[in-house]
């Protein structure tokens, strides 16, 4: 058996060389990774074309394009759908394909239960389908009963589309942290390990930990749906706190699962880019660390108007505000790389760029939020919406993005078009921040999310917001015809285009099946732009003539 | 397509970088979900019994739990010594001791859902009529789907014994499966004193 060679028939194969080797149980990581990219793609255009929806129904105060039911369905299920079924799986999958090339592992710990993580998810995304289909699901992503008990069976449909991705969560986590830990190459330490190894790590005890915690108030939830037991309803004596503290206990640390792999990508793609060394690789590594085990211990600053004891308002606070100082480390650390560096600004960098300028933001207005006085004053307003998107939009998209332009031609062989890539990446970035950075005014005149008409004052900056919107759907055609253009007509990559360390470049592009031919050998640290010779090359790492400056 | 021996699990032969079994290493990180999901579901019961008459758990019958207690925990040493008999690569007394924890894993299922008819059909407790009821039907209904589970998993064992699949060389399987078992009997252990007991 040859390391390029498919290995099994019919429906459960390993390997992927013909199309319909990526239709079927696959266990090959490299399949699986695809197979998740573009699962979560399509739901990212599902729900992008809710959020259409939305910004078209809220572009004049009072459109009867929806009603105030569908207008809560359609909410519910962006924010569901882009949470779940795009952040979260995107990032599995850029994950599944790039960290056992990285640590020079021949495949995931175990590839029959990575295939089984990818096909449950099929069916939960299925479920949340039907779920929109069916209508009900109306109580926004964060479910709060006691709407959430008393809509119709869309609700129930959602909770078990949930459950699904909740186990294919849970299911890929075991495996990265045992393929991490126990598939390094010889010779690679847990500190030779690349920074994504790491983010994947801390994300995956979030995972390990958290998740459950929402797989069992989901249960319960259904319980209540379905045999009538009183959890969280007042009516019936039961604790709606009960839900939201559960809830929250899961869903604080899933912004870092959210944000934690994004993390990862921007620390590739910044030294690559800048041609130096990653600033501080410990304090990088230790801080994703450090926000795994601090992100479960400030979830209540969510609940500062629910009723919660007050007491316990200015702990929570206290956590909140010291869980921003492992993110500023990282921020500081990617500033202090890039700082006097030989910039390259392809379309990688320059998602890589916006996504910290971006994510300060977002950052700062968590810090904001995190204080009891001004968290009470903005609860529930478009405030909390912007700041939301400036995290997750301005962050973890843009982070995909980065790490997609840069591992296109890794994954497909061929080089993405640097032209529409610069195209698509301004019509994002100027989209997102006209969409979004109205929404912190009209939040703080007072304009309250998941409603779907608003008062006439309001009218210009939500029109402003859906113009943006409307851009960042444009922003979305350069992009698609991109990467299937690309995809048969790019120019070809060879294993190492952007001259990047990195075990991932050592191989040809795509990999072989079995990724390494020959067990591959780990020297130095991963990131010695300058330092040390590229593998294949003689002198030193320095920017290649023609690449230089970018242009 | 010329290679048809699938073999379609590609574990690596190369010793792990810790030195950890990856196998057990990953049924160890499951574990640590599970006592997540048990949390939830305990903290959920704890606020439902909070909200409930305090002499609300009289209507269970705690000698007969008690003696199922009891046979769970037998099952437990069933186990250990299911894995102590094939380190010395005996595998007859391994089926042996696999088949009698799917005897007392069996009777242990079998009690409680007669307990669950008795509550239920008489209308003493049920997850609808009080939130004592609510939480104790979902965090025990949890557990013993979590045993049903567990007797699949003894069933798939013993079918791989009697295929000769075990020696004293090869026996991670057994001692995975030993894992979930002692893991779901001392969450029991734990829920009887709660819910019975305290
Ligand atoms: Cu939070």
């Amino acid at each position: 058996m040859t390391a390029d060679t498919v290995v099994g028939t019919g429906l459960v194969r390993h390997g992927g060389r013909k199309f319909s080797d990526y239709l079927i149980f696959n266990t090959d990581h490299k399949v699986i990774g695809i197979q998740y990219l573009v699962l979560a793609f399509v739901f990212f255009l599902f729900g992008g074309a809710l959020a259409g929806l939305i910004r078209a129904q809220l572009a004049t105060p009072d459109a009867q394009l929806l009603t105030g039911s569908s207008y809560n369905v359609t909410l519910t299920l962006h924010g569901t759908v882009m949470i779940f079924l795009w952040i979260i799986p995107a990032f599995v999958g850029a994950a599944n394909y790039v960290v056992p090339l990285m640590i020079g592992a021949n495949d995931m710990a175990f590839p029959r239960l990575n295939a089984v993580s990818f096909w449950l998810l099929v069916p939960g995304g299925l479920l949340m389908l039907v779920s929109f289909a069916v209508g009900g699901a109306e109580s926004g992503w964060t479910a709060y009963p006691p709407l959430s008990v008393t809509t119709p069976i869309g609700q129930t449909l959602w909770a078990l589309a949930l459950q699904f991705i909740g186990f294919s969560s849970i299911f890929g986590a075991i495996n990265f942290l045992v393929t991490i830990f126990n598939l390094r190459a010889p010779g690679m330490g847990l500190t030779q390990m690349p920074l994504l190894a790491w983010a994947v790590a801390a994300t995956s005890i979030i995972i390990l930990l958290g998740t459950p915690v929402l797989s069992g108030a989901l249960l319960m939830l259904i319980l209540q749906r379905w045999l009538g037991a009183q959890f969280f309803t007042p009516a019936g004596g039961g604790n709606p706190l009960l839900w939201q503290n559960l809830f929250w206990f899961y869903s604080h640390p899933a912004v870092y699962i959210m944000i934690l792999p994004g993390f990862g990508i921007i620390s590739e793609v910044l030294p690559i880019f800048a041609r130096k060394p990653i600033f501080g690789y410990k304090l990088i590594a230790f801080s994703s660390m450090a926000i795994a085990v601090f992100g479960f211990l400030v979830w209540a600053h969510h609940m500062f108007t629910s009723g919660m004891d007050p007491f316990l308002r200015v702990p929570f606070m206290v956590t909140s505000m010291i869980i921003a100082v492992p993110t500023g480390v990282k921020i500081f650390s990617w500033l202090a790389t890039i700082w006097a560096g030989k910039l390259r600004f392809t379309t990688s960098m320059m998602f890589g760029l916006a996504f910290i300028s971006m994510f300060v933001i977002g950052g700062l207005s968590g810090i904001f939020l995190a204080s009891v006085p001004i968290d009470i004053h903005v609860q529930d307003t478009y405030f909390v919406v912007a700041h939301l998107h400036y995290v997750l939009f301005g962050g973890s998209v843009m982070s995909i993005f980065a790490g997609l332009y840069l591992w296109f031609p890794k994954i497909t062989g061929r080089m993405l078009d640097e032209r529409l890539g610069r195209l698509h990446f301004w019509l994002t970035f100027m989209g997102f921040n006209l969409t979004f950075f109205p929404q912190h005014l009209a939040g703080l005149q007072g304009m309250p999310r998941r409603v779907y008409t608003y008062p006439p004052e309001l009218w210009a900056l939500n029109l402003l917001s859906s113009i943006g919107a409307f851009l960042m759907a444009i922003a979305v055609l350069p992009f698609l015809y991109n990467a299937l253009r690309s995809l048969v007509a790019g120019k070809v990559a060879g294993p190492n285009p952007w001259r990047a360390f990195g075990l991932e470049w050592t191989v040809s592009s795509p990999p072989p099946v079995h990724n390494f031919p020959t067990p591959p050998v780990v020297e130095g640290d991963p990131y010695g732009y300058g330092e040390r010779p590229l593998p294949g090359t003689t002198g030193v790492a320095a920017p290649a003539p023609g690449m230089a400056g970018g242009e | 397509m010329s290679d048809t021996t699938p073999h379609l699990t590609m574990q690596q032969s190369a010793p792990s970088a810790t030195g950890l079994d990856s196998a057990k290493l990953g049924m160890w990180l499951f574990l640590a979900t599970e006592v997540m999901l048990f949390s939830a579901m305990i903290a959920g019961f704890l606020d439902m019994r909070g909200r409930s008459p305090a002499d609300a758990h009289h209507v269970l019958n705690i000698p007969v739990t008690a003696v199922n207690t009891f046979v769970l925990i037998c099952s437990s040493l069933t186990v250990a010594l299911s894995v102590a008999a094939i380190e010395q690569g005996d595998q007859k007394r391994l089926r042996n001791f696999l088949l009698l924890t799917l005897l007392f894993g069996g009777t242990f299922l079998s009690v409680q859902i007669y307990e669950y008819n008795v509550l239920i059909g008489s209308g003493e407790l049920t997850p609808w009529n009080s939130l004592f009821g609510a939480g104790f039907f979902a965090v025990t209904g949890l557990h013993g789907f979590h045993v049903f589970i567990g007797l699949i998993w003894c069933v798939l064992t013993i079918i791989w014994t009697s295929q000769g699949k075990f020696s004293a060389q090869n026996f991670m399987r057994v001692e995975i499966f030993g894992l979930y078992w002692h893991f779901v009997d001392v969450v029991w252990i734990i829920l009887f004193v709660l819910i019975y007991l305290v």
